[in-house]
């Protein structure tokens, strides 16, 4: 450990005039397992084809042991990779599959004979060398894929996804398996896959990435514990995610109640997400909790039991030992160090926006405001003059999300996450990010229409207006 | 067994249309006059040196078929969507139309004074092509070559592009990929277009009638026999059969027995 083996620098990479990947920076530590998690789109493949070789950056540097290979192509890198559906030959027998690299470099055939035996003795497929890779079941062709990468002794193993194909009990075992090769070769594996459980098993390091950012680096017990923002902790587990106010350092209060925590540093009257796993909820009879409420479902799911419990509005999901029935009154306990605080993921409440006021819309009464984005109409108490300054303000709540085209304009939907009490949502346009809360879920990643309730907003007039009524 | 019946309408066709000519035909073949004979294949003996004339054209028109298409059809699964098609279309193109009228078609661009002589005096070059076997070739590969196409472009669309980065990721350069992946993944595309030029190309006739009016192909005599006496015809028809049989259980062992794409 210790030295990078690969550096990558600023790397910006587009398709069709769209960023996939928007200034990835990161460094492998030699001889360490990393994975890289997101949801799909996130941009977690096409930084492994980078490394690969299979994609040239627009800007920015890949960097292998100090030395820049933008330009290297991929059959001159000491990396290999494992590919997401294996691609195995399928006109070469098992151990011809596993040669197949060793051949390439003209090595000795009594020297290939033993390092291919060698390698699919490491995988477990001893005595299979004359099969064809047709034959072999999923787990079996997924093995062949490692020993064919490993057997050239890369300094590097990419590996895209390699047990997404199989049934979860075959991926478990796989997962120790694995690592017990990367600890035993002691050689930097990059894992990419968007299961978080997978990532926190394997992991030495795992990187949390989204819409071709990086969201957070850390270890597994890091990116569990202390997620940076909602979206990692959304996205790393089961989590209730609450609105909370830093009353002061060490007090936050949500969901009616203030509680002790161990967060400091945030300004007085903040606005924070706060962040409660499933397990951290005690459950006590109703009078000694911190809050309380109405279970809504329990259901039983192994080591524990499952339960939504109502507090007032906010369904709490809390995992525990004891059971309880659906209409018990429970009390909830919440320890100071089971309360993970973090900043909210846009800086802003209300959503602001700058504007000319263009025309009065007679029929509807609706004065017409042209925003960076797109025209918004809204009701005016009183008159406001053509091409007056206008800023309006819009509560999350007043912003509903539409199907494409059918709201005042369009935008990306970046994140959705469920706050116990509602969904919260932000969109992007090319020109700024809109909060959004609501009751109904919709698909992230999707392009989607804002609709502004135009009776709701806020309006002022900054310049322009030249009688004031 | 409900999906057996749907091939009824197959059966049936075939053995109107196929078991029972060919029973005619090796009944012919082997008969003179209601009577168990082999003079038939006594009397076809002097067709030899035509015979072996048709299988030797036939086998160049497949080997140029084979040289042109193989890079195309590459070429042609790597491009883009569009392109494809309209590659695609290109080729298809002159298939819509009938036979014969290729035939003359050819014949006129091939004929003294016509087009490709014109074309190869502007560069001082006296060529001579119609009426030579040479033209009874270009006939064949004119006709025949979206046979040796599209079984190695169909197969060649199937060569997962991960196959081909893998090889690259193993430390194959270009020669590499293309001689370790890409030719023995296509080589039952290869098998099929073979087959299904060589074997029309050698039963070819009125392309030799049309483009070397001297020298007629066995299959120009096949059809001549049969107008005229049909034990001859058939003894002829027989031996071509066999010959191809023989041919395409060869052509076809190349061709790895568990592979896809495989025609016959």
């Amino acid at each position: 450990m210790g030295k990078n083996v690969i550096e990558l620098k600023d790397i910006v990479v587009s398709y069709d005039g769209e960023q996939i990947l928007k200034g990835i920076n990161l460094d492998i530590k030699d001889k360490e397992f990393i994975t890289l998690l997101g949801p799909s789109g996130c941009g977690k493949t096409t930084t492994l084809r980078i490394i690969g070789g299979f994609v040239s950056p627009d800007s920015g540097d890949v960097l292998f042991e100090g030395k820049k290979i933008n330009d290297v192509p991929p059959h001159k890198r000491n990396v290999n990779t494992v590919f997401q559906r294996y691609a195995l030959f399928p006109h070469l027998n098992v151990f011809d599959n596993v040669a197949f690299g060793l051949r390439i470099n003209k090595t000795p055939e009594a020297e290939i004979k033993t390092r291919v035996l060698d390698m699919l003795q490491l995988v477990d497929l001893k005595g299979f060398e004359k099969r064809k890779v047709s034959k072999l079941s999923g787990g079996q062709q997924q093995r062949v894929a490692i020993a064919r990468a490993l057997v050239n002794a890369p300094s590097v193993l990419l590996l895209d996804e390699p047990l997404g194909a199989l049934d979860l009990k075959l991926r478990k075992d796989m997962q120790i398996e694995l690592k017990k090769i990367q600890q035993k070769l002691k050689i930097t594996f990059i894992y990419v896959t968007h299961d978080q459980e997978e990532a926190l098993t394997m992991s030495d390091e795992v990187v949390v990435m989204k819409d071709g950012t990086i969201q957070q680096i850390g270890t597994p017990q890091d990116i569990y514990n202390e997620p940076v923002n909602a979206f990692v902790a959304d996205f790393i587990g089961e989590n209730n995610i609450v609105d909370g106010v830093m009353k002061k350092d060490f007090l936050v209060s949500f969901c009616g109640h203030d509680f002790d925590c161990v967060d400091s540093g945030f300004g007085e009257g903040e606005s924070v997400d706060v962040v409660v796993r499933p397990e951290d909820v005690e459950v006590v009879p109703s009078i000694k909790g911190d809050i309380s409420g109405t279970v809504l479902s329990a259901g039983f799911k192994g080591v524990h039991y499952e339960m939504i419990v109502d507090c007032g509005g906010f369904q709490w999901l809390i995992h525990s030992t004891v059971s309880q029935r659906p209409g018990d009154e429970i009390g909830l306990k919440i320890s100071p160090d089971s309360i993970h605080i973090m900043k909210k993921m846009l800086p802003f409440d209300e959503n602001v926006l700058e504007g000319e006021c263009s025309y009065f819309d007679e029929e509807n009464s609706l004065y017409v405001i042209k925003t960076e984005d797109g025209e918004i109409s809204v009701k005016s108490d009183s008159e406001i003059a053509e091409d007056a300054k206008v800023t309006l303000t819009f509560s999350p709540e007043d912003i509903e999300i539409v199907p494409e085209n059918q709201g005042d304009f369009n935008g990306y939907l970046e994140s959705v996450i469920d706050k116990a009490s509602y969904i919260e949502m932000i969109v992007s346009t090319d020109e700024k990010k809109y909060l959004i809360k609501s009751q109904k879920d919709e698909q992230v990643g999707t392009t989607v229409s804002l609709k502004f309730n135009s009776l709701k907003a806020k309006i002022e007039v900054s310049e322009g207006n030249a009688d004031e009524i | 067994m409900k999906s057996k019946w749907t091939a009824t309408p197959y059966f049936i066709w075939m053995a109107i249309f196929i078991i029972v000519p060919l029973g005619m035909v090796v009944y012919y073949a082997f008969s003179d006059d209601g009577k168990f004979s082999l003079q038939a294949f006594l009397d076809i003996t002097i067709y030899a040196p035509v015979f072996f004339k048709s299988l030797w054209l036939a086998l160049i028109a497949t080997v140029i078929s084979l040289v042109i298409s193989y890079p195309l059809a590459y070429m042609m699964s790597r491009a883009n969507a569009v392109t494809q098609k309209t590659m695609v279309m290109l080729i298809m193109l002159p298939m819509w139309m009938n036979f014969l009228l290729r035939i003359y078609a050819l014949v006129t661009l091939l004929q003294e004074n016509g087009l490709v002589e014109k074309f190869f005096s502007l560069f001082g070059i006296e060529v001579s092509i119609i009426n030579t076997s040479t033209a009874v070739v270009i006939g064949m590969v004119y006709n025949f070559i979206p046979y040796m196409l599209m079984p190695i472009y169909t197969v060649m669309t199937k060569i997962d592009n991960n196959l081909i980065e893998a090889a690259a990721d193993l430390g194959s350069n270009t020669f590499n990929v293309f001689k370790k992946v890409v030719i023995p993944l296509s080589l039952p595309g290869v098998v099929s277009g073979i087959t299904m030029v060589f074997v029309p190309a050698a039963s070819t006739f009125l392309v030799a009638q049309y483009l070397d009016g001297s020298n007629k192909l066995i299959g120009d005599f096949i059809e001549k026999e049969f107008l005229r006496d049909y034990s001859t015809g058939s003894a002829l028809s027989l031996v071509l059969m066999v010959v191809m049989f023989i041919f395409i259980g060869l052509t076809n062992r190349f061709g790895n027995d568990d592979m896809e794409g495989m025609v016959i």
